[in-house]
């Protein structure tokens, strides 16, 4: 090989490489932005096809009769609920029994590390039901799960109905080769966490509760239904769930194949396709939707109750009923028959799906784009790291020809481990504090501020993360000398590599969350050096920085839900997100919160470091 | 005298060609009733029908396998001289939303399985291992009659086989595959151990045709759904089940089968024309070169159906003779009773020869021997017929 191991041919390359570099890094920028942008144009995607064998294609006759029925229990659970002002639990333990369920309950309860605003809640307790229809014939090996939230107020009382009803009639059938578990869980993410801990007997989190006494074997499928009107225009099915971990690709087939058979219309993050990919505003829905499923991934949260079935290896998805104003409505029999249909499916299933893809994005529901083609937009960003990196082994392996160097080039050695790993040492200090802070000082906060918990907490974090910002100034107090040339450079070696390595691992999880967190970063590592105009980068670089990269998501995520917010609300909405992600963590395990305090952050912290280092 | 003589000897010349004459023609007739009846070589029929494939969504290759057992049942051939080899059980399946039912025509229409069916290889049995073995007749002495293939020269064997196939393999069980070299070489060690007189093999699998492309023993037949390249469809999804019931070649043989009955005279030829491509979409496929009969003149029941012409009722038969009772007071005869010995060895030890009876020469004898005496006198003259007398 002589192309590298030729000192002239290495040479010559080395200086195209030095030479070249910041054209092909603005390259690789552009074209890693245009290849994402691409991928929701339609000839670039495939058509959504089922790749599972055993579930064959819609080949069932669906009959389920009771739409009416289900409608008239939804309103007794309803009045139920509201008598006893919570979860119904003695009547919903009767009603399945009198189905013909074997009925159990959990209670559960849990203590939130700070109030939760959003859904009202500090001290959590409850009550989850369920009930287990055998199957008749098969050994307990295999389930399925049907859930319904209980919410409070009046939503999503129909889905309770329709899922009784749905067990009413599906304990008269034979062919049930696994069980099914009707679940209604309350307090809907906290109770669902309680049951599925409980269920796979796992303590994940810290949350109370107690064991269950009912079990029905491996769950293979999930669905969760929210349905709080008794007609709809429309079914959405929403696929996020934790950590941006997405359901088998066959679950979403699925319920695309019934509903094209029943014909109901059936959407994807509350849009409807459209057919005009060839025109503009037809490529922007595509885009929108798709960049729509892209934040929702990239925020970890989960985003109906069957987002935490999938840490446990379970294909979930959650259907919502949406009642808009549109001419033509489906009722509750034709949403009772498109369930039995996916039922009966899932029933043939001899294994838990995975023929598959498991990481995919969708710009609409009948096409999606699978990891092997939406990679390479992140991989065009991760090169331009590894070139920067590249060019800058180059500058320090070539010895510097400058006279004023000559006196700290001595010393360098010794100084240079010293001075590169302070400012990491302190910046994952900083990361460590802006993780544990916020909830720890909580008290302190509320006692010494006039500000609710959540406030505090929040305003806790932003403050952690604004001090992050004069570190550099002190760092420098505490090391003795002044640094080098060659020290910012292996600093910012030191930090573009550890870049490259956190997005590449992010992007491999989350691919939503890597992407844009490599979009706005990845210039920081390119550019920053100590000698650009030092107040320009500094605004650019706050700009870029990981807490407006989320200011700037919130703005654009409500920009696309066609729901724009004016700028108080959107900071509002903003301290919400943020407590959110942090209750997240705590409740569920989510580890978007984690990740960017104790890893992003840091790292973003070590480039303004090198931005300002003398 | 001599005037006496010569009438004599003519008259018992005509009277032994006479005799020969009626005796040849008796023969004659004998050897034609007995060729209709022997035409085809064969005097027992065997059938091996095998379904390869397991799991709920493979319904249909059972259904195949039960519809043509069901056919050869009805022409003819005896639960005793079937071997039939399901790989799963799909009347007992789980998902069966019609439990102990196994359907072929979709509204439910035809049941299979019935209460009849004697599977004799079930389940994890059927491998590659064991049909090899039933087509050779290797198996352990501990087999059962009903699961060994018992044929002898003179049985023709209907093979059956259908699952999920490809280019020259077959696939048993989702964990092993029969190659067409092996199939090849499987008959022919039956054929050197005179296993069969005649041999009909019908696959049906997606390029079934490559299945018998390597056979090289005398006396075979093939049938396959599709051509190389092609796959075999499946015909008609039930919704209430929920699964396709029956692969199209199958299911116009069984429509074509329905129509034959153990007296049928069908040939060969109509068998080829089952399921053309309009109907199949696959191109069906037979060869015959191996065979030493012409396709014309062998019979569907020569294999479909038995030799004997048997016909299985279903109703019960009344005895007409009414059973006569004893009467009470009738004395019953007090006699002491002993078995008779089975195996009287000591009688055959010491057993002497037993006399035959005579029989008077048959006539065929007395009458060549009047012929030789009279062509002797004949041609040596008769004055040394005084030196007899």
């Amino acid at each position: 090989m002589g192309l590298l191991s030729d000192p002239n041919r290495r040479r010559a390359l080395i200086s195209l490489l030095t030479r070249l570099n910041a054209p092909i890094c603005v390259l690789c920028y552009f074209a890693a932005v245009c290849w994402f942008m691409g991928l929701s144009f339609e000839p670039f995607t495939l058509r959504t096809y089922m790749s599972e064998n055993a579930m064959g294609s819609t080949m069932v006759e669906e009959r389920f009769p009771a739409g009416e029925r289900a409608l008239a229990t939804a309103k007794e659970f309803g009045a139920h609920k509201k008598k006893v002002g919570g979860m119904p639990v003695d009547w919903l333990v009767k009603t399945m029994q009198a189905r013909g369920l074997e009925v159990f309950t959990q209670r559960f309860s849990r203590t939130l590390p700070f109030p939760d605003e959003n859904n009202e809640r500090y001290i959590v307790e409850g009550t989850n039901v369920y009930g287990i229809l055998r199957a008749p014939r098969a050994p307990r090996t295999e389930a399925l799960v049907l859930s319904a939230p209980c919410s409070p107020g009046d939503d999503n009382n129909q889905a309770v109905g329709l899922l009784l009803g749905l067990a009413h009639y599906f304990r008269n059938q034979v062919f049930w080769a696994k069980d099914i578990i009707f679940l209604v869980n309350e307090h809907d993410l906290i109770g669902m966490q309680a049951w599925l801990e409980g269920y796979h007997h796992t303590n994940t989190t810290g949350m109370d509760w107690s064991p269950l006494q009912g079990r029905g074997g491996s769950i293979q499928a999930a669905l969760s239904l929210e349905l709080s009107s008794d007609v709809v225009t429309s079914l959405d099915i929403v696929l996020e769930g934790l950590n941006g971990q997405l359901p088998n690709l066959d679950l979403a087939n699925l319920f695309y194949a019934f509903c094209q058979k029943i014909g109901v219309l059936c959407t994807i993050q509350g849009r409807i396709q459209r057919n005009d990919w060839d025109s503009v505003s037809g490529y922007s829905h595509a885009v929108q939707t798709m960049m729509l499923m892209v934040m929702k991934q990239a925020s970890g949260r989960s985003w109906g109750d069957h987002g935490l079935f999938l840490r446990y290896h379970i294909e979930a998805a959650t259907i919502k009923g949406i009642n808009s104003f549109r001419q033509y409505k489906t009722d509750a029999t034709t949403v009772g028959r498109l369930l039995e249909g996916m039922y009966r499916k899932l029933n043939n299933l001899l294994e838990r799906l995975h023929q598959s893809y498991f990481f995919y994005l969708m710009p609409s529901l009948s096409h999606f784009v699978s990891i092997g083609y939406y990679m390479p937009a992140f991989g065009l960003l991760a090169v331009i790291l590894l070139l920067r990196a590249l060019d800058l082994w180059v500058q320090l392996a070539t010895p510097p020809s400058r006279n004023e160097d000559g006196v700290a080039d001595i010393e360098q050695s010794s100084t240079g481990v010293l001075s590169v790993l302070t400012p990491l040492v302190i910046s994952h200090l900083t990361g460590a504090a802006l993780y544990m802070l916020p909830v720890r000082f909580q008290e302190m906060a509320v006692e010494h501020f006039q500000v609710s918990e959540t406030e505090a907490v929040v305003l806790t974090a932003i403050a952690v993360y604004t001090g992050g910002l004069a570190l550099p100034h002190n760092t420098h107090r505490l090391i003795s000398g002044e640094g080098t040339e060659q020290g910012w450079r292996v600093l910012k070696l030191v930090a573009v590599l550890y870049l490259a390595v956190l997005l590449g691992c992010t992007a491999l999880i989350n691919f939503s969350l890597g992407f844009i967190l490599a979009l706005t970063l990845v210039p920081v590592a390119s550019f920053v050096t100590p000698h650009v105009p030092k107040l320009l980068s500094a605004v650019v670089l706050v700009i870029l920085s990981p807490a407006f990269t989320l200011l700037f998501s919130v703005f654009i995520f409500q920009e696309l839900q066609e729901m724009p917010v004016s700028f108080q609300d959107g900071w509002m909405l903003y301290l919400s997100v943020i407590s959110q992600g942090i209750l997240d963590h705590y409740l569920y395990g989510s580890l978007v919160y984690p990740l960017i305090a104790l890893m992003v952050y840091p790292c973003w912290l070590l480039f303004w470091n090198i931005l300002f280092w003398k | 005298v001599a005037y006496l003589c010569f009438y004599s000897v003519q008259l018992s010349n005509m009277l032994a060609a006479i005799i020969m004459l009626i005796f040849i023609c008796f023969c004659v007739h004998f050897q034609n009733t007995a060729g209709q009846f022997f035409s085809s070589g064969h005097t027992n029929n065997w059938a091996v029908l095998v379904c390869t494939s397991r799991f709920w969504f493979n319904y249909r290759h059972v259904a195949n396998t039960l519809s043509v057992y069901r056919s050869v049942k009805r022409l003819g051939i005896p639960d005793s001289h079937i071997v039939l080899m399901l790989a799963d059980d799909m009347a007992c399946n789980h998902r069966n939303p019609k439990p102990a039912t196994v359907f072929s025509h979709r509204n439910m229409e035809l049941n299979v399985y019935g209460d009849d069916v004697e599977v004799d290889y079930r389940g994890y049995e059927v491998t590659v291992e064991n049909f090899l073995r039933v087509l050779t007749g290797r198996l352990p002495p501990s087999t059962p009659r009903s699961k060994r293939l018992l044929s002898d020269d003179r049985s023709n064997i209907l093979i059956y086989l259908t699952g999920h196939g490809g280019n020259g393999f077959l696939k048993f069980q989702d964990s092993e595959e029969i190659s067409n070299v092996e199939l090849a070489d499987a008959f022919e060690q039956m054929w050197q151990k005179r296993r069969y007189n005649e041999l009909l093999f019908i696959i049906d699998t997606c390029q079934g045709a490559s299945m018998y492309e390597r056979f090289y023993s005398p006396n075979i037949m093939a049938l396959a759904s599709s051509q190389v390249g092609e796959d075999s469809l499946s015909h008609q999804p039930d919704l209430a089940i929920g699964v396709h019931l029956m692969d199209r070649y199958t299911f116009y043989l069984l429509e074509f089968l329905e129509d034959i009955h153990p007296a049928s005279k069908s040939n060969m030829n109509d068998l080829f024309k089952v399921c053309p491509k309009s109907q199949c979409v696959s191109t069906p496929g037979h060869r015959t070169d191996l065979f030493l009969r012409d396709p014309g003149s062998v019979l569907i029941t020569d294999f479909f159906g038995s030799v004997r012409k048997v016909e299985i009722t279903m109703e019960a038969i009344h005895l007409t003779d009414p059973i006569l009772q004893l009467e009470d007071g009738e004395e019953v005869q007090e006699k002491t009773y002993s078995y008779v010995d089975q195996l009287p060895v000591s009688e055959i030890i010491h057993q002497k020869p037993k006399q035959k009876d005579w029989h008077p020469p048959d006539g065929f004898i007395l009458g060549l021997w009047t012929l030789i005496l009279l062509v002797f006198f004949k041609t040596y003259g008769i004055k040394h017929l005084k030196h007899i007398f």
